[in-house]
């Protein structure tokens, strides 16, 4: 059983007459236990998704299951064995952290004081503060602590690490791996791509709200764009596939995609002092597909 | 029940300070009426050459030297308007201060239903209505005994009781128009309580105008029809409660679906 699967899945906002685009036929597999990116830039569709997957709108089109159940019948069920973590994290004023903790878990009908305690000593969160009073980044740690505390099968992170410091931030991922490991699965949406290429095994870019590639991390920065880099000077304009130019001093950098054959021609027509060929991180490879 | 309790807590400070305010007017309104009741010759002159601004009140049908008349007048007005005021602010901000906050993505990703939501924050709003109307009734009640008048049970009672309904229709009406709303709630609820307690005064001023009491809550909330009639005006009452019915229909149909 896959833990979400969409097929076509489609929302638009607004009347018919005067509609925007939020997603266009996204169909998505994420496996059990899987750790999975979701990378695009803002308003790209990654926070439409998750907020049809979690029925906070309703699909214009298409169809989606979560854990095996429909988010249209299911949806208490589905949110009951499932984990949001939000971008922004928002809640009542005036309540201190651990009486959020408690409502949030009052909710869920669960008694999650154990691993609730667990959380925030790990993540140094002190339950005796006002949610008023803290800052972003610790604002987001409570929402860290809600998503975790009952122990969901399913994890859903929109863009997690807004707020957090580094040394926080590796102890987050620290947790996620390890909730991984018991076979928890984690659907990480973000535009940190070294945060997906470090911590995924598969991933999807969707852009304009349409998903244009989804495959194995490894795969995905393994495509058939080269970052060329030369100390010295050729003739670019004989060469087509060049994307992402950087002009340097003595040379230049471009990812390219065109006939190797063509390359090695201007190459060698040119006065090249020195040379590398590689393969471009999932940074570039983003830059690609959106160039 | 964790959402009804959790509205209630977030919603103390609100309902301690209206029904402290409308008690504290009610106490200095009953208060005030022992010094009233020896100034009666001059106060009905006065109310003669009012003319129709009298009438709006109801001032020209009942005794404002007896308890009942000036109960029905004075202390009715302030119970019905503060309590609308704050039956309106509650129902219109209920579920728009969800979304106005942004507290609706963190409620709403947990396991419970939006009619579930929508049901105990319901809930929580004829809570603290009721309690509300028990207080003021309690501290009315004290008020009259400690100036020394005989309490009238049946009039003050019914009085009461359709403060009761009107509170309870206004918060439906608003707690229907709050599932249509994202922001700007506060702005509505006053508007609309306002507005309703001007139309009933409109109504009282021309008998051609006198539909606009079905339209009104403050129709069968007015004092002195109540203390005349000796009851409540099942037609108007009807009508109210068809308001409120609808009010809340509204406010599941629309919450359960929309997008948030």
């Amino acid at each position: 059983m896959n833990a979400i699967e969409t097929d076509q899945l489609t929302k638009y906002y607004g009347t018919s007459h005067r509609r925007t685009r939020g997603i266009e036929q996204v169909s998505l597999r994420v496996e059990q236990g899987e750790f999975w990116g979701f990378i695009g830039p803002n308003g790209a569709g990654k926070s439409t998704t998750i907020r049809t997957l979690l029925g906070l709108i309703r699909p214009s089109g298409g169809r989606a299951q979560v854990l095996g159940m429909d988010i249209g019948k299911d949806r208490e069920k589905i949110l009951a064995r499932t984990g949001y973590l939000p971008s922004e994290a928002v809640f009542y004023p005036g309540m201190r952290v651990r009486d959020v903790l408690k409502f949030s878990a009052d909710l869920r009908r669960k008694d999650c004081r154990k691993e609730a305690a667990a959380l925030c000593g790990r993540l140094g969160l002190d339950t005796a503060r006002k949610v008023d009073e803290l800052s972003f980044g610790n604002r987001k740690k409570v929402a860290i602590v809600c998503a975790l505390q009952h122990e969901p099968e399913l994890l859903i992170l929109d863009e997690p690490t807004g707020g957090l410091d580094p040394l926080m931030q590796r102890e987050f991922f620290e947790i996620l791996r390890e909730r991984n490991e018991k076979g928890t699965t984690i659907f990480l949406s973000s535009h940190i791509l070294s945060e997906v290429q470090r911590n995924c095994t598969r991933a999807a870019i969707i852009r304009e709200g349409r998903i244009i590639a989804c495959d194995r991390v490894e795969a995905l920065s393994r495509t058939s764009a080269k970052r060329v880099a030369v100390h010295g000077r050729i003739r670019l304009d004989a060469l087509e596939g060049v994307k992402d130019l950087q002009e340097t001093k003595d040379g230049c950098s471009f990812l390219y995609s065109g006939a190797m054959q063509t390359l090695l021609a201007v190459l060698s027509a040119g006065e090249v002092r020195d040379l590398s060929v590689s393969e471009p991180d999932l940074e570039e490879v983003f830059l690609h597909y959106y160039s | 029940m964790t959402l009804t309790k959790h509205e209630l807590r977030q919603g103390r400070v609100s309902f301690a300070v209206w029904t402290g305010a409308i008690a504290l007017l009610l106490v200095i309104c009953l208060l005030v009426f022992p010094e009233m009741k020896g100034e009666m010759e001059s106060i009905s002159r006065l109310f003669a050459a009012m003319g129709s601004f009298a009438a709006a009140f109801g001032m020209d049908r009942l005794n404002f030297g007896t308890l009942t008349g000036f109960y029905a007048i004075e202390c009715v007005n302030v119970l019905g308007l503060g309590g609308a005021f704050f039956a309106t602010l509650t129902g219109v901000s209920a579920l728009e201060k969800e979304e106005r906050g942004g507290t609706a993505e963190f409620l709403l990703t947990h396991p419970i239903s939006r009619a579930r939501v929508a049901t105990e924050k319901l809930a929580a709003i004829l809570s603290q209505i009721t309690a509300m109307n028990l207080i003021l009734l309690l501290v009315s009640l004290f008020s009259i005994c400690a100036i020394g008048e005989p309490i009238p049970w049946r009039e003050v009672l019914l009085m009461h009781f359709a403060c009761f309904l009107l509170q309870t229709e206004l918060a439906a009406v608003c707690f229907g128009i709050s599932a249509f709303l994202r922001r700007g709630g506060f702005g509505i609820g006053l508007g609309i309580a306002t507005m309703l307690y001007f139309l009933n005064l409109i109504a009282n001023m021309s008998e051609k105008l006198r539909f606009l009491k079905y339209i009104t809550p403050f129709g069968y909330c007015e004092g002195v029809d109540i203390v005349t009639n000796g009851g409540l005006d099942v037609g108007m009452l009807a009508v109210g409660l068809l308001f409120t019915g609808v009010g809340i229909a509204a406010a599941y149909l629309n919450y359960c679906r929309k997008d948030l």
